[in-house]
């Protein structure tokens, strides 16, 4: 991707400032002039929509941390507060507790097209796990924001998720304690999950820095998962990505402000509504619905730290795709078999979330294993091997052929003219 | 092939569905949907209706129930002038207590606009003695009931809007008693039995009867109008900002939809180069 | 530059003990910062023993006390319980332990647990499950009348706590006789 101007500085301030601090050249390289493959289609839009999302969630959450009192006596209290008598209080918190969902939304839409498109094969291995990284520190984070508002939900998923930490053999309890700060979950549990929740969301942003650099060193992937070869398979990312980012950013807002404004407690849960009683514990426990499938997957197996166990390896997996998939090809597009087990992965994880929401009982239970076990025989036997039997489709000889002569999908031999 | 083995993955999960289903289901009635005027993305309290909820809650609830997180000053948006959140806060049947006094003493007076609504019992345990339950709380009660919708209904409530199933709940809950358990079901004793309760025992024992509350309006004096007017109340109370949340989520969304628009026409001029 | 280079052996030594004792040090400045979360004096103070008065608990009863934040169950069983304890057969039992062994000589109707599913952590309910013992509403685990597992993905008997008798109608919890010490 040689060829594209440098950065030029126009006036003496600028030439002045470069010469110390060429921050303006690196924006100018990075956002400006940074080629992008011509062909990438709305589902590449998903990175600037989660960095959009980071901000609006750090935004707000900091206004609201000026209303918001850690404490198990007046956190409930002062949340209501907020949604009654701080202005626009109601807005703000309703953007903060549903941008938690619609990051999670982008986020998985995000991976899934990583997978679709073979987007973390080499050389963009680290590119991918930064990204399992990310997705780990979002369930962090996500989860001690959720125990902020100090209803049943709340407390009980702390103690429920705290408590996985006791299945490691040995140290367990012990850990246990030392996260509670006290010998059940309570007001120091509280506290140090509202520093957490504040501090995480900054080490999110510097490893998205991290994401983004190792992103600009390999390039991006497109739907064809060839490289770019001459500059007629590239467009400057500044107009033609930005544009278009922007333009499903503010279609991604729209069913944003949908939750916000008309539906803002369809996400959540109306135990959370009851302050925290340590004393009752609620008939169901329900995480929120972007931890449902990980959920279910931990419910599945009888054993405690074997399900505990699942529950990790459910998340760890992710790291090793660029390894467990052994085809050459990337994208989906030019491998046949691949493509239906993607929707069928695709399906699982959907019949999971489902899955973890129901009562762990009966038929349930069963059907939660089922998926389970092929969540992990996916990834452990079904990509492995699809790599060595598929037969892939021909591939284009660059990008902008591909654009003259779209690839057909579907079955039959795939013939490139 | 795709589509053989999805249809194998849903039938797995729907297998396991129907099993649990009739392992889970324990008969208790879904609440029966009522028309709210607040419904929807033009809705709007009807203030007359509120403020007959209001009169409810004041009359019969109150004794037991408090609304600690609301303060009289918070009527206003009943649609009551300050003069009348003036008089129903100092009328109020439970006093607040305030001090120390001059003399280092704790005293009681009349509330004023901007106190909490003061709490019907001292305690929990206080309360547990004297009603074999903790009455709870009104403040969110409309948005801390709920009763599951199922598939396929859960996922159409998101383009319908669908989410008064709390008033929906408190409506069937305060109609739902019955004299006699159906067979089969022993209740515990003191408690009573309502087919909307999970579960079917209830501590509360049923508190409307037609006529108990006088209508200024002339309204039907009967438990379902009381019933409705209370839950219409009390999603008032738990969502006082709902109307200004709704004219604001129209304007944004106008705005975004037309946005949305422009970017695209930009979009297509923008791109229209390298096509 | 020829001084330092003509004896390795001493410039290497030199180098690890300075990057060692850099180690201690920075070792040394997590140990505040990591025992810090663990619970403060005042909350361990709060945790000491507590004194219960078994005498209003009725046959069948199982009332619930907090202890360290911690709901402690004290259940007074009735001859049928006890029994139903007694005659499971220890084999086959998730976590085999005999009724005798979870409550103290010569009190084999007091037994006190701690209220605490040993899945993940929710409070089971009394009297109720298969085993009209105790249920947790979280995850469908199912203990006995000896708060022993039955069913469903808890992996251990509900805990004892700490206590001991001091007279037949009072116990201290938090506090352990010198007999046979049950696991907390």
């Amino acid at each position: 991707m040689s060829g594209h101007e440098t950065y030029q500085p126009q006036n003496a301030f600028m030439k002045w400032m470069e010469r110390r601090l060429p921050i303006a050249g690196l924006i100018y390289s990075s956002f400006i002039v940074y080629p992008t493959p011509r062909n990438l289609n709305y589902w590449w839009t998903f990175g600037g929509i989660l960095t959009f999302m980071l901000a609006v969630q750090i935004v707000t959450g900091i206004v609201l941390a000026m209303h918001y009192t850690p404490h198990v006596d007046f956190a409930f209290n002062s949340v209501e507060l907020i949604m009654r008598d701080v202005n626009y209080g109601w807005l703000l918190r309703y953007v903060h507790a549903n941008g938690a969902a619609m990051f999670f939304l982008a986020a998985y839409i995000h991976m899934f097209r990583g997978m679709y498109y073979g987007s973390y094969k080499e050389p963009r291995e680290i590119l991918w796990i930064l990204g399992v990284i990310l997705l780990l520190l979002m369930i962090a984070t996500g989860f001690m924001g959720y125990v902020l508002p100090w209803g049943q939900m709340s407390f009980w998923a702390a103690t429920v998720i705290t408590n996985l930490f006791s299945a490691i053999p040995g140290v367990g309890e012990a850990i246990v304690t030392w996260l509670w700060g006290g010998y059940a979950v309570g007001n120091p549990t509280l506290q140090r999950f509202y520093s957490l929740h504040y501090l995480l969301p900054f080490v999110i942003a510097g490893v998205v820095v991290l994401h983004i650099w190792a992103l600009h060193v390999v390039g991006q992937n497109n739907p064809t998962g060839i490289d770019p070869k001459s500059e007629r398979d590239t467009v400057s990312f500044t107009p033609y990505a930005t544009i278009k980012d922007a333009f499903m950013l503010v279609c991604f807002c729209i069913v944003y402000a949908w939750f916000v404004f008309y539906m803002p407690n369809y996400l959540g849960h109306a135990d959370n509504y009851i302050p925290a009683n340590p004393a009752v514990t609620p008939m169901h426990i329900v995480p929120e619905w972007y931890y449902l499938p990980f959920y279910a997957i931990l419910r599945a197996i009888p054993n405690k730290l074997m399900g505990v166990a699942a529950l990790g390896a459910s998340i760890a997996i992710l790291a090793f795709l660029p390894w467990l998939d052994t085809s050459r090809v990337r994208s989906a597009n030019y491998r046949p078999l691949y493509k239906q087990v993607f929707w069928i992965f695709v399906a699982v994880c959907i019949g999971l979330g489902w899955l973890g929401a129901k009562p762990a009982e009966g038929g349930y239970v069963i059907a939660a294993r089922i998926l389970t076990f092929y969540y992990f025989f996916h990834f452990l036997v079904i990509l492995p091997v699809l790599g060595w039997v598929e037969r892939t489709k021909p591939l284009p000889n660059s990008i902008s052929e591909s654009i003259l002569t779209p690839a057909r999908s579907g079955s039959g031999t795939g013939t490139v003219t | 092939m795709l589509r053989s083995i999805l249809a194998a993955v849903l039938a797995v999960s729907l297998a396991g569905a129907a099993a649990a289903q009739e392992h889970a289901d324990h008969s208790t009635p879904q609440p029966p949907r009522q028309k709210w005027s607040f419904a929807g993305p033009f809705g709007k309290y009807d203030r007359a209706q509120i403020q007959r909820g209001f009169q409810v809650y004041k009359e019969v609830c109150s004794t037991c129930h408090g609304l600690n997180l609301l303060s009289f000053r918070h009527l206003s948006g009943l649609g009551y002038s300050d003069a009348q959140v003036t008089q129903i806060a100092s009328d109020w049947l439970f006093k607040v207590q305030d001090g120390p006094n001059d003399q280092g003493e704790m005293f009681e007076r009349a509330a004023r606009p901007a106190d909490r609504f003061p709490q019907p019992w001292p305690n929990e345990n206080a309360a547990r003695v004297r009603y074999n339950a903790v009455p709870p709380d009104m403040s969110v009660i409309a948005k801390a009931r709920t009763y599951e919708r199922g598939l396929p209904w859960f996922i159409i409530d998101i383009f319908t809007q669908f989410q008064e199933q709390g008033v929906d709940y408190i409506t069937a809950l305060m109609t739902g008693y019955e004299d006699k358990p159906p067979a089969g079901v022993t209740l515990p004793q003191g408690l009573m039995y309502n087919k909307y309760f999970p579960g079917g025992a209830i501590a509360m024992p049923s508190p409307l009867t037609d006529g108990r509350v006088t209508y200024s309006d002339g309204s039907p004096q009967t438990v379902a109008q009381y019933s409705k007017d209370v839950s219409a109340f009390l999603m008032w109370a738990a969502e006082p900002h709902m109307e200004t949340r709704k004219r604001i989520g129209f304007q944004v969304m106008v705005f975004l939809i037309i946005f949305a628009g422009l970017m695209y026409f930009t979009k297509k001029r923008v791109w229209s180069a390298v096509h | 530059m020829t001084v330092i280079s003509a004896d390795p052996t001493r410039r290497d030594f030199l180098f690890i003990a300075t990057g060692a004792v850099g180690a201690v040090g920075a070792a040394a400045a997590l140990v505040p910062l990591i025992a810090q979360m663990n619970p403060d004096a005042s909350t361990i103070a709060a945790g000491a023993p507590i004194e219960i008065d078994l005498g209003p608990i009725a046959e069948g009863q199982v009332i619930k006390v907090f202890w360290r934040g911690k709901p402690i169950f004290i259940s007074h069983r009735t001859k049928k319980e006890i029994e139903a304890a007694r005659s499971v057969q220890l084999a086959s039992l998730p976590d085999p332990e005999a009724d005798d062994k979870r409550v103290k000589k010569g009190h084999d109707q007091w037994l006190v647990l701690i209220g605490i599913c040993t899945h993940l952590g929710c409070i089971p309910i009394a009297h109720q499950g298969n085993y009209d013992g105790y249920f947790c509403p979280c995850h469908g685990s199912q203990y006995d009348t000896s708060g022993r597992i039955r069913q469903g993905p808890a992996p251990k008997n509900l805990p004892l706590p700490p206590y001991k008798f001091l007279s037949d109608s009072k116990i201290r919890i938090g506090e352990e006789d010198a007999s046979p010490a049950a696991h907390a």
